[in-house]
């Protein structure tokens, strides 16, 4: 009898866990004393192990915000890194409560795969690297050039639609591994390098000479890239989805890591006020204690201090481009805390 | 019994001989010469002579040479992986204590003790456990932090002294005359035969929980783990099943003769023979197992190639990718090199090939 209860109960489990694992996620995180979040196996400024063996990265520091909402401590997170083919079976099973590794937000994942894309941490998009020396500013000097890129990904589709539409003739040099293709741009076997802008970056520190190349500031695709979360759980895509706003919100509101603390005690604002805990029950609405978005910016800081520490300073240098504020001409935005 | 080499040697009549013994092989020679020539001065050049040792940061690096200060950096990562600095001393102890357990086998009269094995096959794994993973008055590391070299020969290790004793099971297995011993044997080698290697650890890793009823959580490497052992078992057991079929059928016969039971059979007279045959064999599923510990890393955990991999995209270490791999390719081929040659030596002492006396053949 024993035995068959197990069974049905394995069956039970199985046929649930396409939907959600049992039980609010919350609680399941809270019971357990940490959070479990996938990151990627090692990508520059998104998440890799520096050489203490400390993940970092923009993945990386926004699972230790959401650990900070959560328990009031960034350190209560353990990475699970996943491979691109892992990731989503990973997060089905409950193997991570939350996957934070450069996955590109797409109306398929967030319909079919049943999961919920809890919004955007970085614009990504394809954009082009060349040659200083070359004299080229723009994307759209670019007619009869000869393009390095990888096979077989969407890379290849964008460079042709672009170079169609706007009616340029361009000649591809394809290759198998990113690694290869560098190279041979580095040797001169052709006059643009392309991929996603944040991979431009990362691959301009390689070459031989990184000054000597500029990335033209078009961006010829979409790759908005977010964490998601598995559906069926409001609750959870509520925390996750605020403590993303709560980063974007503190650098809006001008709160940082280091005056966080004072602003909550002295700032007349009433947004702040109400961010901070100090007024309102902002905390209490999403089952999480009163001071927790303090928490998050004093520990992990703002989205522009996280940026700036992974990817806006040296060696990647990445400009914020997209990824500044709307107030400054980017695209992040955060709704207002009331 | 070929001709007895020259007592002396003598390089010039050596180099006629061997190297321009006709016009081929003149051309061939100075063909190889001149490829020698064109590779390795100029990776001396690069792995050595242009090469950058010290320092501490990628400033210090920059010249054409390899910068094996990244190696040098990142040394701890690839040894220890995400394991806590202050407790690493206990990996260090781990080591020790399996050089200390395996210190008797140094002598031929030990060997053949039972409690030598027990205490190296069931205590020793054991206490290795309880010093890694903690627990018991030690603090707890868990699983997923372990990594590089450590995990890769952690995985290794374990896997093949689990490999081996399943591999001969499966092999009598196959070969008994009971139908639904054999049968149940067949199958399950077949099914881990057919299956891809990674399958296999992906199934462990990410499909088993699926399948787990919720509140039981199996410890992933322990899954890795089993996956790897049981994959390996089952090349294990047809490497074991060539060798049964290599002993003579009058041994089994005698043995039977003699009214030995079937395990003192198998124990005494045909398994000592058969394996005998098959070190080769045998070592090479070993030396496979130790590559495809490479695997674990689709299932993000982190052994010395997957340490790696990661260092190798620290944004303060970009570029450096192939002075990393040079590392790790060195490492394996230092561990399966070993492995090889002790393999030889056994091979001598057992006096594999020696020929079968005609009253046995």
């Amino acid at each position: 009898m024993a035995k068959r209860c197990a069974f049905s109960l394995a069956l039970l489990t199985l046929l649930g866990s396409s939907v959600a694992v049992a039980g609010p996620t919350l609680d399941a995180v809270k019971q357990r004393g940490y959070l479990k979040c996938g990151v990627s196996q090692g990508l520059a400024g998104f998440s890799t192990p520096n050489q203490q063996g400390e993940w970092t990265g923009l993945d990386v520091d926004y699972c230790r915000a959401l650990a900070a909402a959560v328990f009031g401590d960034a350190g209560k997170v353990r990475f699970t890194p996943l491979s691109a083919k892992e990731r989503f079976t990973a997060l089905q099973s409950g193997e991570v409560d939350i996957l934070s590794r450069n996955t590109t937000w797409t109306a398929s994942r967030d319909t079919e795969l049943g999961f919920d894309f809890v919004g955007v941490s970085f614009y990504d998009g394809q954009g082009f690297m060349v040659r200083k020396d070359l004299g080229v500013k723009s994307a759209r000097e670019l007619d009869g050039a000869t393009i390095c890129a990888n096979a077989g990904t969407t890379t290849e589709l964008n460079i042709a639609d672009y170079f169609r539409t706007h009616g340029m003739k361009y000649r591809p040099v394809v290759f198998e591994k990113s690694d290869e293709t560098v190279a041979a741009y580095d040797a001169g076997r052709c006059d643009v390098y392309t991929t996603d802008r944040s991979g431009l970056y990362a691959q301009r520190v390689k070459l031989k000479n990184p000054d000597a190349h500029v990335i033209l500031p078009e961006v010829i695709s979409k790759e908005p890239l977010g964490p998601l979360v598995r559906q069926g759980d409001p609750q959870w895509f509520d925390i996750a989805k605020w403590t993303l706003y709560v980063l974007i919100g503190a650098e809006e509101l001008g709160l940082t890591s280091a005056n966080v603390e004072q602003q909550r005690k002295s700032s007349q604002n009433p947004e702040v006020r109400r961010l901070l805990g100090a007024e309102g029950s902002f905390g209490q609405a999403l089952g999480l204690p009163a001071d927790w978005a303090l928490q998050v910016v004093r520990q992990v800081g703002n989205y522009g201090e996280i940026f700036q520490r992974n990817l806006g300073g040296l060696p990647l240098n990445i400009e914020r481009g997209q990824n500044a504020l709307w107030t400054q001409g980017g695209l992040m935005y955060a709704p207002p805390f009331r | 019994m070929d001709a007895m080499p020259p007592r002396r040697f003598d390089l010039l009549a050596w180099a006629r001989t061997q190297l321009f013994s006709g016009p081929l092989n003149i051309a061939l020679t100075l063909l190889g010469l001149w490829l020698l020539w064109l590779t390795v001065p100029p990776l001396i050049d690069w792995a050595l002579l242009k090469a950058q040792f010290v320092g501490s940061s990628r400033e210090d690096c920059g010249g054409e040479g390899a910068c094996w200060v990244f190696v040098r950096v990142h040394l701890p990562q690839f040894l220890y992986g995400f394991y806590p600095e202050e407790q690493r001393w206990r990996v260090n102890l781990g080591v020790l204590l399996l050089a200390l357990f395996a210190l008797p086998l140094a002598w031929r009269r030990l060997r053949e003790n039972v409690w030598v094995w027990v205490g190296l096959l069931v205590v020793y794994p054991l206490l290795a456990w309880w010093l890694f993973h903690g627990g018991l008055g030690l603090p707890e590391v868990e699983t997923s932090r372990w990594g590089g070299l450590f995990l890769t020969l952690v995985v290794a290790g374990a896997s093949m002294s689990a490999a081996l004793p399943l591999g001969i099971l499966l092999a009598l297995g196959r070969r008994s005359s009971l139908p639904a011993v054999k049968a149940v044997c067949t199958v399950f080698i077949e099914f881990w035969r057919g299956v891809p290697h990674i399958t296999v650890l992906f199934m462990a890793s990410v499909m088993l929980p699926l399948f787990l009823p919720a509140g039981v959580d199996l410890d992933k490497l322990l899954r890795a783990l089993i996956g790897v052992a049981v994959f390996a078992g089952a090349y294990m057991a047809e490497v074991i099943r060539g060798g049964l079929q290599g002993v003579p059928a009058g041994q089994l016969e005698a043995a039977k003769a003699l009214g030995l039971s079937y395990w003192q059979q198998m124990r005494l007279v045909v398994l000592p023979q058969a394996l005998r045959l098959v070190i080769p064999g045998i070592v090479n599923v070993f030396i496979a197992l130790f590559k495809d510990t490479s695997l674990v890393l689709i299932i993000g955990l982190f052994d010395l190639l997957g340490m790696v991999q990661a260092a190798v995209t620290n944004p303060q270490w970009l570029g450096y990718a192939v002075e990393g791999y040079v590392f790790a390719a060195l490492v394996f081929w230092l561990f399966c090199y070993g492995m090889s040659v002790l393999s030889r030596r056994l091979e001598r002492r057992l006096n594999v090939g020696r020929h079968v006396p005609e009253d046995l053949a």
